[in-house]
Formats: C-alpha cells, structure tokens, sequence
C-alpha cells in the first residue's frame, strides 16, 4: 500500500464530451408531471405565487405589495415559451413546503432559542455535538430530520426517545421540550437571504451550459459524483455557493466522524485514486469504506469495489474536487443567477 | 412404546436428582481453565483475560473459519453489546431492554426466554444497553437497565427473585454484567452524569438479600472525604462502576474500577483529588472494606472513567516475582499495579495524549498546562471516549502479551459549563465536541503486558466499541464500527480472516465448545454471530 500521496489530482476532470451526459433542460414553469411542455397559465401562476411567498416575500417580513411586484416578474418567465422546463425539479423551488408552518407551532423568540440552546447543551450534545453536528447521534444541524417530519414528532421523540436506539426519554417539562425542539429546529436552516441574481435563468445555466446535472443531483435527478443539491439553500450561503462555483476546492465537506459506521457524501467528500493489483487504476469519489474494504464511484457513475488487500496503493486526496472552476465559463451576473437558483433551494426533501 | 417411557422415566429420575442439571458452583468459575469449552463469566476468567485456552481454530487454518448460525433479536433495532454466557453447549445472551434468551450453541435455536417490561423513563447517556450476565450454582443473574437485580432459573428462565439495587428515577442505571464470587453476587451502577453517587454491591445468592455496599465516595467522617471540599459535593460526585471487575480467589481481593466525578467538567465545587473517582478499588468481598485503592486520575476533567477491565497475572519485575494487576486507561497511560499494595510498579502512555507529561514515582500524573475545559474550549488528546473505553482488552498468559483497542489521533475541544443539579437530570457541566477534518482511527495494539511497550498494532477505520479476544489458538478476533469480524495473528497483528456481519460490533468476543468444536461468538448490530469450522 503506497503513502498516503495529497497531491492534487489534476482537476478538470469531467472530460468535455460527457458534457452530453448532462440533463438538457429549458426553464421556466411546468404543471407537475406535465411532461410536453405545455404547462397551464394557471398552474404556472399558483405556483409562482407560492413561489414567492415562501421564498421571497414570506408573510411575516414583506406583504402583499411585494409579493405582487416580484409575481409580475416571476410571470414574465412563464410566458416565454423557450424557458420552459421539461422536469418539475429545475423549477426555482416553487411546490415546497412552506417553511412558516413548520415552526408556526414552536416559538422561536431569541429568549426561547437561548433557553433551548442550554437545554440542548446540558441534554443533548453528549450524542449530537454542542451545534447538533453529530458524533454518536445522528446530526440535527440539517434541513430536515428524517424521523421527526414535523414538529410534533420532533417533540414526541425528544420526550419519549426512541425505542430500539439510544436516543433516550426524558423528564422535561412540555416548555423546555418546545424550547430544545425550536433551538433544533433553527439548526442547519439558513434564514432567507435576498439576492441580486435571477433564479429562472441560475436554473437554465445550471441545465444547460454550467451541465451541473452531470455531477449533481436534484430531486432524484442527475449525478453521483457531487452532493445532491435539494435544499442547498437551506444549507448554505449565497457566499459560501459562490465560492464552491469559483473556487470548488476551497471548502471541501469534512465532517468525518469516528462515530460514522458508513462514511458518504455529501458530509464527508474524499477524492480517492486506487491502484489494483490487476487491472485499470481508478480515480473518483469514495462512497464508503471499512477496514478491509473501499468502493469508489468513478467520474462515469460506475462503482468499483476494492478489498484493500488487492490494491498495491490507495491515495486519498484530501480536500480535492473534482468540480471545474466556473469562473471562466460564466459571467459575474450569470454566478449571481446560478447562485439566486442554488439558495431558492429550499425544499424539505 | 413401554420402552420409551420406561427410558423417559429414567431420564426423570436422573434429573431429579441432579446428574443432568446443569450447575456452575464458585469452584468451576474459579478453575475455569480446566474447561475451556465453556464461557463461565463476564470475561472467561476471574482474572480478566478474555483468554480461551481452545487452539482448534489457529493461525494455519482460521481462514476456513464460516458462519454456522446467527440468532437475530426478534425486536428490531435492538442493538446487542452482551458478552455470553456459555455452560455446556448453551448460549445465554442479554438483548433489550432487559431481555434473557438462552440458545443452542450448535444451531443458535432459542430454548427459553425471559422479558421483563421496562419503563419508559429511565436516564441514560448511552443507551438501554447490557452487557451480560453471571452464573452461579443453577442461577443466572440480570441487572436490569432500570437498576433490579433478577435471579432466573438457569434451566426454564423462571424468575427466582427481584430486588431492587438503585432508584432509576435519581440518574441511576445498570449496564454491567454481575460477577458472582464464591457466596456473593456483586454488581456496578451507571449514573456518572446525572450526580448519583457512586457504590459497588455484593448480594446473597439465594435469597437477594444485600450483603454489603461499598460507596465509591466517602462520606463526612470517612477517610477521603476531605478531596472534595467541605460542601455537599460528595453526594452527587459519580464515581460509579459500571464495567464488571476482576477477582483474584487465593488473595481473596476483588478489583473494581470507578467512573468519573462529576460534574464532568467543572471540578469547581469538588476541590481536591476525590477519591475514590477514576481509581481501581480493592475490596474484601466477604466485607465489602476497602483494603487499598489506585487513583489514576486524581480530580478528573475529562470523563475519563477509568472503569476499564483490571487485568490480573503474575511475572518477574527486575528478576522478582510480582502478582499484578494491570489496566488500559481510558486517560491514554497504561498502568502496571502491585495487585497486594495497591503499589504502582509503571506506566506510560499508549496513545496520543496532550494532558500530563508522564507518571511521577507513584503513578500519579504530571499535568501540563492548558488541559483544562474552559468556557471558550480546550483541545485535549484524548478526548471524552478516551483512548479505550467499556470494551474489553484480552491478557495471553502464555506470552504475556496485553491487547487493547485504543482511539488514536483522537482530540475533542473541551467545554466548561455552570452545572446545575437537578435529580435524575444530566449533571455534566461542560461538553465536547469533535475536531472538524480529524479522522480519528482505532487500532489493536499488542503491548508487552509488564511495560506497556508496544509490540504491533492493527489500524481500523473508524473508532471501535468491540472488545478483543485472544486464543491459546495464536489468534486475536477483533470487530469494527463498520461491521468487520475479524482475526488477527497474535505474534505479529497479521489480518488472517473476516467477515463482514453488517452491523456495528459493540461487544466483546468468546468461544466455546460444543461436541467438540470449536465456535467463535460475537454480537454484532441486532444479532449473535456464531463461527466454525
């Protein structure tokens, strides 16, 4: 087994021919599952306006006013035919759920927050790290949480535990209960952010010429080699976004934990090169690996699987991606429109 | 058909009197060795070995070594950590929440089983988990996660007794396998965050009569109750003794490890060295007196339990004979004891540490500065889980060699908080939390058990909850987060064989016989995974 090698593996790898692997689609809106492309005005209008609501102008920051002017511009891009999308999942998130009605029931006062912060400090952080970040327990610091879909759950489970796990009941009275759950739920969930850029059109860069799709997936749809993009928004900055489209190594994904009994995307990326002893080396991402054992997908999306007995050397190339910088291929407006599209990703799932 | 009956009838009438029931008197756990093919307590021997004296399976011919059965828990999601039990070819495992099932050791099928309800309610920092039973006489004994003691029918699992050790509503908890000595069953509690005060017990056998309890923590009038300050600290300062410990019969000495303080992190109104937290007692077991204590680290800040199991065995020290005693440290120091003083013979570190810059001349760290949790975090190696934990290490006899897991490269930023006590509630004062970027690994390490230097290491992935056992086989089997059962050769830390049991391994190996044959047992995520040739 060779050292440990941390230099870079070339990047720009994703050969331009498979550039035709990528998803070609046109935006703009869509009646889900309409497929010809021929979505109705009114469908289109619904959910423009829901759209905006949630995204834009939720109820509580900016009124009518506002949510009407930004309706007449998100309706401009449903009347121009080219811009339609084929696949409902490269709409700027309009069929979403709104995010107000999950935390209307939970109080979200600064005063709340604080006093679930301590709570989650003294009461969950031995398992989920002081920011919900993970360790033993699964992390909270997320969008969404798997087994609590909604915020009853969320209690439900933080007071009785669950059975069969480690997670424990407890004794806290109903308030404190609410108050952890408000602080969780303010967790790994960016507050919405205005931006400069277009989203509508962010959407058909991201299909067309940035080929995003090649890579990355969306709703179901699209690469392996990249983190799946739904709710990016939630998770990250229009800055931080910017920057992984300029500079994608800058900031690789490295939450590993010694607690993890499967390492994968999109927490913990490792670009990996392995040598076998017989047949063709493979360079790509690792999606997972265990004391005696590897798998790698490759940048064409085929997984290998190597015993490490059967590699003469495996190279794990900390903080390398294989991303392109975009910097070159698009404008300062045209980053503004992917990255106006990349934080309307908002979705629960 | 009269045939039968009249044979049937004979079989009765042995069984009544006693020939073909099964009985494990003080005399057989003791002499263990003489019957390898059984697994008669916590950790095969008295003296902590996790050592089996089967060499059918071995360095030659492991890689044929195949699953022959594996029990999978009929609750879902009932993650096992129990080491067996094994009396003549029966298996008796702990699932959960306290749950007994004893098996076939040929073909893994139930023969009886025994579930007890648990309330909901009961704190924990780690789990609803057990880690095993004792045997003594035709009885086996529970502790339960919510802090009864439960004696069974070794033969039906009928329940004989149940008595009641702690309050689980205070913060208490059992996850330890009881030890049964020659006429006591003794057994730790769990509690160390949630400000219980700590105590080890001894009950009668017959009747679950308390025989004695020893508190970890002395109370106002009793020596060592002046390193914790004058305050009330002492009622709340954990110190439990949640991993079961080891006896030496011809000493008549039993040996215990103890938790940490608490609070965990904030030692502000625990001044003092607080004994006897993070220490190994030895105690008489007819009495339950404390005949000495070792305190590895005094006024802990770390969580750093020191609960691992005591390894017991004797050898030459500068050309004297020594009976020892030696431990693994979750603080990161390996420790050689003098079993009959209490006298510290060595020690070093056998992993990482960033906290003390070694041993003084009478075991007791020398700290460095800046080790302390502060409320803006510190970064210590070890961290929280420290360099090993509950999991066992295994002593060949043999070639005195001492194996552990133990987390390497492992860190966590320390963080001091106001602890405030409430009964029942988590009593910490302070967290932790992870390294971003660290990729912190475990590895067995081979040391030389009377200096602590190392002879070999095997690296594994991620960090381990599985104990390692060692074979008169020439093997070390060993298990992974990810899965991995594997055996290890015990000269030279050579990977021989694996299987991959699709479950997180959280528990300590055994082997045994049946009919002859060698098996291999392991509890790996929801099942017993069971091996042969």
């Amino acid at each position: 087994m060779g050292e440990v090698n941390k230099n870079l593996f070339p990047v720009g790898l994703i050969p331009r021919s498979s550039l035709s692997l990528a998803v070609k689609l046109r935006l703009g809106c869509s009646s889900g599952g309409n497929t010809a492309g021929q979505p109705s005005h009114d469908g289109c209008y619904a959910k423009a306006e829901n759209w905006i609501r949630w995204h834009w102008c939720p109820d509580q920051i900016i009124p009518n006013l506002c949510r009407r002017s930004l309706l007449f511009v998100a309706l401009l891009g449903c009347g121009v035919p080219a811009a339609r999308a084929q696949e409902s999942h490269l709409q700027p998130a309009s069929d979403q759920r709104p995010l107000s009605a999950i935390s209307a029931q939970l109080p979200n006062t600064p005063g709340v927050l604080a006093a679930g912060q301590r709570l989650f400090v003294s009461h969950c952080s031995f398992c989920h790290g002081p920011n919900g970040e993970g360790g033993k327990g699964p992390t909270l610091a997320q969008p969404s949480l798997p087994r609590a879909t909604d915020d009853e759950a969320l209690q439900k489970i933080i007071k009785s535990g669950l059975p069969g796990t480690e997670m424990p009941s407890s004794r806290l009275d109903p308030e404190q209960i609410k108050s952890i759950a408000a602080f969780v739920r303010s967790l790994g969930r960016r507050p919405i952010e205005v931006v400069p850029g277009d989203a509508t059109r962010g959407a058909q860069l991201y299909a067309a010429r940035g080929a995003c799709a090649t890579c990355h997936s969306l709703q179901g749809h699209g690469g392996a080699i990249g983190p799946d993009l739904g709710g990016i928004g939630l998770r990250r900055s229009p800055a931080f976004l910017r920057r992984a489209l300029v500079e994608p190594g800058a900031e690789v994904p490295r939450e590993f934990s010694a607690w993890r009994s499967d390492v994968s995307l999109p927490r913990n990326f490792l670009f990996v090169r392995a040598v076998p002893k017989q047949g063709e080396p493979v360079a790509g991402v690792r999606v997972n690996e265990d004391t005696f054992s590897i798998q790698v997908r490759d940048l064409g999306g085929r997984v290998h699987s190597f015993f490490k007995a059967e590699l003469t050397e495996l190279h794990k190339d900390w903080g390398v991606s294989p991303m392109p910088p975009y910097g070159g291929t698009f404008t300062a407006a045209e980053l503004d429109d992917l990255v106006a599209f990349l934080v309307s990703l908002r979705g629960e799932k | 058909m009269k045939t039968y009956l009249r044979i049937f009838h004979l079989v009765l009438t042995l069984a009544a009197g006693g020939a073909l029931r099964a009985d494990v008197p003080f005399e057989r756990i003791r002499d263990s060795a003489k019957e390898p093919g059984n697994w008669l307590t916590y950790s095969g021997n008295y003296g902590g070995h996790r050592h089996s004296p089967l060499a059918q399976i071995t360095a030659a011919n492991v890689s044929t070594l195949k699953p022959a059965w594996v029990y999978q828990c009929r609750d879902s999601g009932a993650k096992l950590e129990c080491s067996p039990i094994v009396i003549d070819g029966v298996l008796y495992i702990t699932e959960r929440p306290n749950v007994v099932t004893a098996l076939d050791g040929r073909t893994g099928r139930p023969i009886w089983n025994y579930r007890r309800p648990m309330p909901n309610d009961v704190s924990s920092c780690c789990g609803p988990v057990n880690r095993g039973l004792a045997v003594l006489g035709d009885t086996l004994f529970l502790a339960t996660f919510d802090c009864h003691l439960v004696a069974l029918d070794l033969q039906t699992g009928k329940e004989r007794w149940d008595v009641v050790v702690a309050d689980y509503k205070t913060g208490h908890s059992i996850t330890a396998a009881p030890l049964a000595l020659k006429d006591k069953i003794v057994i730790g509690i769990s509690g160390g965050e949630f400000g219980i005060r700590g105590f080890l017990d001894a009950y009668e056998p017959k009747t679950g009569a308390r025989a004695w309890r020893f508190w970890t923590i002395p109370a106002p009038g009793e020596p060592g109750y002046e390193t914790w300050g004058d305050g009330d600290a002492w009622q709340r300062g954990g110190a439990p003794t949640w991993v079961t410990g080891s006896y030496d019969p011809n000493l008549n000495l039993l040996y215990w490890g103890t938790g940490n303080p608490g609070p965990d992190y904030n030692g502000d109104n625990r001044p003092g060295d607080n004994l006897y937290s993070c220490s190994v007692v030895a105690l008489d077991p007819d009495t339950g007196k404390l005949r000495w204590h070792f305190q590895y680290t005094p006024h802990d800040l770390h969580d750093w339990d020191s609960n691992q199991t005591p390894v017991l065995f004797d050898a030459n020290i500068a050309g004297k004979p020594r009976q020892l005693l030696v431990q693994a440290n979750r603080n990161g120091f390996y420790y050689v004891l003098d079993r009959v003083t209490g006298e510290f013979v060595t020690g070093s570190p056998y992993i990482k540490q960033t906290w003390a810059s070694g041993l003084d001349a009478k075991g007791r760290p020398i700290l460095l500065p800046g080790a302390e949790p502060t409320a803006e975090g510190v970064l210590v190696y070890p961290g929280l889980t420290g360099a090993t934990n509950w999991y066992a290490p295994a002593f060949n006899p043999t070639t005195q060699l001492f194996y552990v897991q133990a987390l390497e490269d492992y860190a966590q930023v320390f963080y001091k908080l106001k602890a405030e006590y409430e009964p029942g509630g988590n009593f910490e004062g302070g967290s932790t939390r992870g390294v971003a970027g660290q990729e912190s690994y475990a590895t067995i390490k081979a040391l030389e058990a009377t200096t602590g230097k190392l002879r070999w290491e095997f690296k594994l992935n991620t960090s381990v909850n599985c104990g390692v056992m060692s074979t008169a086989g020439g093997l070390i089997f060993g298990g992974s987060r990810e899965g991995n059962f594997f055996a290890l050769d015990a000269t030279t830390g050579v990977p021989l064989w694996r299987f991959q049991t699709g479950g997180a391994i959280n528990a300590n190996p055994i082997s045994y016989l049946v009919e002859g044959k060698q098996y291999i047992a392991i509890a790996a995520g929801t099942g017993i995974f069971v091996f042969a040739q």
